[in-house]
């Protein structure tokens, strides 16, 4: 096991190598001079000049590279060019909007996601299947930035129940987590549908039918248990796309996350603070891959020894 | 579930093609007096914050989004073809190269990497196949790679190695083919992905910029106007997400077509 654990940390290590490489080039993919580029075409040439050394952009790339990646170890990430604020804080400062969006939105997806997925096998090939079937994939279908707006119409336009934009309260985490959540929903709903009725094609559960029980508890006392283990690595390869989600449905609910910093920042070309964003949101999102990869060898000994 | 995605995109390309030229009134031509109209018996769809018919603009976004779609499908599948194919017959060096890129590049989630590339390079309808191009590669990259891997053992393909044929000639004529029906089926689901991705780019405002008519641009503009305009919202959402529906279920299809286990299955449980 330890083996397993050492041989998947070492190779993120290279991954995350190349991440923090590809977000250390995005500033020098800006047409023409960055720092001119930040600051607009009006600036004066030494407004223009002191950016360019303050951010390193007058020294050999070599040495950009190595400092942006021994600063990035340290978790300087730098100033934002807006505020002079660390980026590195004002980024934590945001994290726990994203992650309560996060947590809630995957909470959401979970709690719909398994009874229909349940459901769809249970009753196989019956309308109830059809209709979750039908949800499933309109869910996959249907934007976050379209299903976002369209609740907001409905719940908080129409019917006034619901806050449309800002944080403090439960009642203004149920648009953004439905919303964020609906596509995981589907997703999920559609793997538990799927690996269920694998299971339920297995000789254990056939026995277990063929010793007197019901096709549901069949279901919930023998099947669903071991279908978990891919819907388990379906939730964190999915990840990612809560991640990029939560920038499109901070952005649409004023949520005062790391999503809505990273637009605000493009928006203002504060470049610094957009390279931490991106930076940390990938990291993330290779820890997680990391943990699920590790999740599943430790649930599944036969991955270990591949 | 197939057919009704085949009539959903045949109808949208048909509406790209001919509908513009067919719409009563002109994606462009502003009727300011009747600004935020709702959908009426002349304007359909209403009009939107600069008195537009929203209509005439979907008809005309639907060819901004089909063409996005088939630019950087054709881009990413045969980028992602190329270089799975070499990577999966040589192996070695080439094979570790290429598959550390692939590596980078799935480390970024989805849309992520593309948000960079437009915030970087500026937002525009180039920059925006550029970077969907450049991430969506990858993906075929490593289906094409796992197919190739398996058909270079395929006996036709030792007895062409051996009558001396030229690698080129061999990847070409006797392993690409072979994972043809697998890229089928991810172009087709990945024209509803590439399709997405542009309209989240343009909603952000990163992607298609005003007054080109593209869906995410006018979902965009909706955004100021929920309480007293939703159809500026409404209708460019519904043609996103049927047409997205539409290459979902034909790709689901053409999966279930194409790969013999699940037609196994299908057949088995009748």
């Amino acid at each position: 096991m330890l083996r397993f654990l050492a041989r998947r940390v070492a190779l993120t290590i290279p991954v995350l190598l190349g991440v923090a490489t590809l977000v250390f080039s995005l500033i020098h993919l800006i047409p023409g001079d960055p720092a001119q580029a930040m600051l607009g075409e009006s600036a004066p040439p030494e407004d223009v000049a002191e950016l360019r050394s303050r951010l390193g952009l007058d020294r050999p790339l070599l040495e950009q590279y190595g400092t942006f990646l021994r600063d990035a170890i340290r978790g300087d990430l730098g100033r934002s060019l807006r505020t002079s604020q660390p980026v590195t804080s004002a980024i934590l400062e945001r994290m726990p909007a994203t992650i309560e969006l996060a947590a809630a939105a995957m909470l959401v997806a979970l709690g719909f996601a398994i009874p229909l997925g349940i459901a769809a096998a249970v009753w196989r090939g019956t309308s109830l299947d059809h209709a979750a079937t039908t949800v499933s994939l309109l869910g996959i279908s249907i934007p976050n930035f379209w299903l976002g707006p369209l609740l907001a119409i409905v719940f908080s336009i129409e019917l006034g129940w619901l806050p449309v934009s800002g944080r403090g309260t439960w009642a203004n985490l149920v648009l953004p987590a439905v919303s964020l959540g609906a596509a995981l929903a589907a997703i999920l709903a559609r793997m538990t549908r799927a690996t269920l009725l694998e299971e339920l094609r297995e000789p254990y559960v056939i026995a277990a039918r063929a010793r007197g029980a019901s096709r549901v508890r069949a279901v919930v006392r023998h099947a669903f248990r071991n279908s978990l283990i891919p819907v388990i690595t379906l939730i964190g390869l999915q990840f990612g796309a809560v991640l990029t989600g939560a920038v499109i449905t901070e952005t649409i609910f004023s949520w005062p996350g790391i999503g809505r910093l990273l637009i605000q920042s493009i928006g203002f070309r504060d470049y610094p603070l957009v390279q931490g964003c991106i930076l940390l949101i990938a990291v993330t999102y290779v820890a997680m891959n990391l943990v699920t990869d590790l999740l599943y060898g430790l649930v599944d000994p036969r991955i270990r020894y591949e | 579930m197939s057919r009704i995605g085949a009539a959903i995109v045949l109808i949208t390309v048909l509406a790209a093609l001919i509908g513009p030229s067919l719409a009563p009134f002109d994606p462009s031509a502003q009727l300011l007096a009747q600004r935020l109209d709702g959908p009426s018996d002349v304007h359909w769809f209403g009009l939107d914050e600069l008195g537009r018919d929203i209509f005439a603009r979907v008809l005309a976004g639907a060819r901004i989004s089909l063409l996005v779609g088939v630019v950087v499908v054709s881009i990413s599948s045969s980028v992602g073809t190329l270089l799975g194919s070499i990577a999966g017959y040589f192996g070695g060096p080439i094979d570790e190269a290429i598959s550390r890129i692939i590596d980078i590049l799935l480390a970024f989630p989805g849309l992520l990497l593309a948000i960079a590339l437009v915030a970087v390079l500026g937002p525009s309808l180039a920059n925006v196949v550029f970077a969907l191009s450049l991430i969506g590669w990858v993906g075929y990259a490593r289906l094409v790679r796992g197919q190739v891997l398996r058909a270079r053992e395929f006996e036709f393909v030792q007895a062409a190695r051996a009558l001396g044929a030229t690698t080129p000639r061999i990847l070409a004529q006797h392993i690409i083919p072979t994972a043809l029906p697998a890229v089928t089926v991810q172009a087709t689901l990945g024209m509803g992905g590439a399709i997405l991705a542009e309209a989240a780019l343009s909603f952000l405002g990163l992607g298609v910029q005003p007054p080109t008519p593209s869906w995410g641009t006018m979902l965009n503009g909706g955004r100021t106007h929920l309480l007293d305009a939703p159809h500026l919202t409404i209708f460019p959402g519904l043609a996103i997400a049927a047409l997205v529906l539409g290459f979902n279920f034909l790709g689901d299809g053409l999966r279930d077509a194409l790969d013999p286990v699940t037609r196994e299955k299908r057949v088995s449980s009748r």
